[in-house]
């Protein structure tokens, strides 16, 4: 056990909390424990196969952040993922969630407050949160319908992309869902690094608009915008360097469908994101100016109680950056990444799931087959689930 | 000409074409039974959007876009709180930024809490299932209940639309008068009912089971929120041949098949029931809801 002390303390203060919560529940009186926070744990591990060696993972015309590969191969162990949460007062709400590695480090995931309703439809949220871009990037793992992200995601997101900063949002008081976004960030975390313009490297703006047809389908769409500034971002061993602008566009599209809106029997969710990002600058000292785009379609079925089939497309085009960059990550190799990937997943209640995942994966010109067994379980409080 | 375009595209994306010009607050109800309830003691002062139907399970529902702006929209949600939304309620307020609407403001009406509540666990253990902290949530089917929670909406519709206080306390007077009427009538039909053993699917019917002295005799779900299994329907055979029950009873969004299966397995006779507001044809208000209830069981039951 290599745990830090931030880690130790961490964890004490937590089984602390834990079990004063239970003695005092057990006492059925209105105690201050009430006012505990409630608590949500995530447990996840999976057993991998690969053709490939997932150490020599690559993406050509990419540069990637880092733990955006395959995962470990043989059993292991995902990030355990740790929610505390609750109303401050009657204005504020305050969530964190800490995600421990299987590496015993520990991770801040998210640690943000929320104000809603200051002002008709307005929302704030501040501290270090997902950004609302596109659709998935602000779900945590354990609500992916994979194992693994989209390659969109994983190459111009680094997975997700959550940093330090300021989130305003509002709701047209129209029938017709309609919410308008802006977010500022520091600009630490890729695609930005290095807390570019005195920290204040990222912002982003979104629109999404959303209903019903009938009783038994919903859809949201939505439009966003992110403009990420890099002073000296570091990628990959042996670091390279990039300083100048990312500028990422994404188009978003969800359907759900429920036979009378009643999802336990049946229902299906159909789900396509299409990225386009510029990058300007200068990378490892050769001025870089390339556009890359990618796209992936997936549909989720559950066909009877319990049991769901999903299967994901995946591709990415990247721009040839030109004979500067021949040899380096950012060479295309004359080859657009693309994945198909197949999962079933059985979920005994709301709170356990089991997972089977086949990928063929064709992100370089070597060819990897990869079979993922993936367990994903919640305890504790948990909170409503967005769209 | 122009003007006017523009007024018509206003209305139009801020939807004030809809709902009746006299409508002073508009009300968002979680569940059909509190639409009902609302449009009853609120009549043509509000307008009334429900957010789920007969047919929909009120612990699984989406916290869909379309939600979140009529919520947006709305100055009052009526609700049966105790948990039952808690899947997808505290969502739509938090995206929805109303601020009118919260825990603890007089825009968020709990129908539940407004009654005394059965089956409070006296420790909370998902080894038990999906079960709700403040006791069981599903307090609609009993008619008594039903009057108190009425004595309790209506004040707030006063409170939130001074202007037609009286209005309101009319509603209420006369809706008072023929509810205890009518739940004089149903207790009456319902004394063939006293007594008997009811095989549910869910733990919904508690209340009704408390107001009309019928006996659980089990469910068809093993904990609350997990799907019948095999295992544990051959086990309820096993206890009916032993102790036999009257009914077996399943609302009209639930699965019939585990139901039928039972039925057929012990011969005790399988019954559709509306559950609540236009889960039936019969059941088109609530008056209709509990004269369709009773009129199905005692139907079956001969």
């Amino acid at each position: 056990m290599h745990l830090s002390i931030e880690s130790r303390i961490f964890l004490l203060l937590l089984v602390a909390m834990i079990g004063t919560a239970d003695v005092f529940a057990a006492e059925k009186q209105v105690t201050s424990s009430r006012f505990n926070p409630a608590i949500s744990l995530i447990l996840n591990g999976s057993y991998s196969q690969f053709d490939n060696d997932p150490e020599l993972y690559r993406l050509p015309g990419f540069a990637l952040a880092e733990e955006t590969g395959p995962g470990e191969e043989g059993f292991s162990l995902a990030e355990s993922e740790l929610t505390l949460s609750g109303n401050i007062d009657d204005r504020f709400y305050g969530s964190l969630t800490a995600a421990i590695t299987p590496n015993n480090e520990l991770e801040l995931e998210e640690a943000y407050f929320d104000a809603a309703g200051l002002a008709p439809g307005f929302s704030i949220r501040a501290g270090r949160f997902y950004s609302s871009i596109g659709y998935l990037n602000n779900k945590h793992s354990h609500r992916w319908d994979f194992v693994d992200q989209p390659l969109v995601y994983r190459a111009m997101l680094g997975n997700q992309y959550s940093d330090d900063g300021i989130q305003l949002r509002w709701l047209a008081p129209t029938i017709l869902f309609a919410e308008f976004g802006a977010e500022y960030f520091r600009g630490d975390r890729f695609p930005a690094g290095g807390a570019a313009n005195d920290g204040k490297g990222t912002y982003t703006m979104y629109l999404h608009v959303g209903g019903d047809v009938g009783v038994s389908h919903s859809w949201r769409s939505g439009l966003s915008f992110l403009n990420a500034d890099s002073d000296n971002r570091e990628t990959g061993e042996p670091a390279d360097i990039f300083t100048g602008t990312s500028r990422l566009a994404i188009i978003d599209f969800i359907w759900k469908w429920a036979p009378n809106g009643n999802p336990r029997q049946r229902n299906l969710k159909l789900q396509a994101e299409y990225f386009f990002r510029n990058e300007d600058g200068n990378f490892n000292s050769s001025v870089y100016k390339a556009d890359q785009q990618g796209w992936y379609l997936q549909g989720v079925y559950q066909f009877i109680p319990r049991w769901r089939v999903g299967l994901r497309l995946d591709a990415l085009m990247a721009d040839d950056p030109g004979s500067d960059f021949t040899g380096t990550v950012l060479d295309t190799e004359n080859h657009d990444p693309r994945r198909i990937s197949t999962m079933v997943d059985f979920s005994y209640s709301g709170f356990s799931r089991f997972r089977l995942q086949y990928n063929r994966d064709e992100s370089s010109s070597d060819v990897d087959n990869q079979v993922y067994l993936q367990y994903t379980m919640s305890l504790g409080a948990h909170g409503a689930h967005k769209f | 000409m122009k003007f006017r375009y523009g007024v018509f595209i206003g209305m139009v994306l801020f939807g004030l074409h809809a709902g009746p010009l006299m409508a002073q607050l508009e009300v968002f109800a979680c569940e059909p039974e509190w639409a009902a309830l609302s449009e009853e003691l609120g009549g043509e002062r509000i307008s009334v959007y429900t957010a789920t139907t007969a047919l929909q399970d009120v612990h699984y529902i989406e916290a869909r876009p379309s939600l979140i702006a009529r919520l947006r929209r709305a100055d009052l949600a009526v609700c049966t709180g105790a948990e039952l939304e808690i899947s997808w309620l505290p969502q739509l307020i938090r995206q929805a930024g109303n601020t009118k609407i919260g825990h603890g403001k007089p825009g968020l009406f709990e129908a539940a809490l407004q009654v005394e509540r059965l089956d409070v666990p006296q420790k909370v253990d998902r080894i038990m299932g999906d079960v709700h902290a403040t006791g069981n949530p599903h307090v609609h089917l009993d008619p008594r209940r039903v009057l108190q929670i009425a004595k309790a909406l209506s004040p707030r519709l006063q409170q939130l639309d001074p202007e037609g206080k009286t209005y309101y306390a009319a509603r209420l007077a006369k809706f008072t008068q023929r509810w205890q009427t009518a739940t004089d009538t149903w207790t009456r039909k319902a004394s063939p009912l006293r007594g008997k053993r009811v095989v549910t699917h869910h733990k919904s019917w508690v209340y009704l089971f408390d107001w009309l002295g019928i006996e659980a005799a089990g469910t068809l779900e093993p904990k609350p929120g997990l799907p019948p299994s095999a295992g544990h329907l051959a086990e309820l055979k096993h206890q009916l041949a032993a102790t036999p029950a009257a009914l077996i009873i399943r609302s009209a969004y639930q699965n019939p098949r585990a139901a039928n299966w039972l039925s057929s397995q012990t011969g005790t006779p399988a019954v559709m029931l509306p559950y609540t507001v236009d889960g039936t044809p019969a059941a088109d208000d609530l008056f209709g809801l509990f004269e369709d209830t009773l009129e199905r069981m005692l139907a079956t039951l001969r």
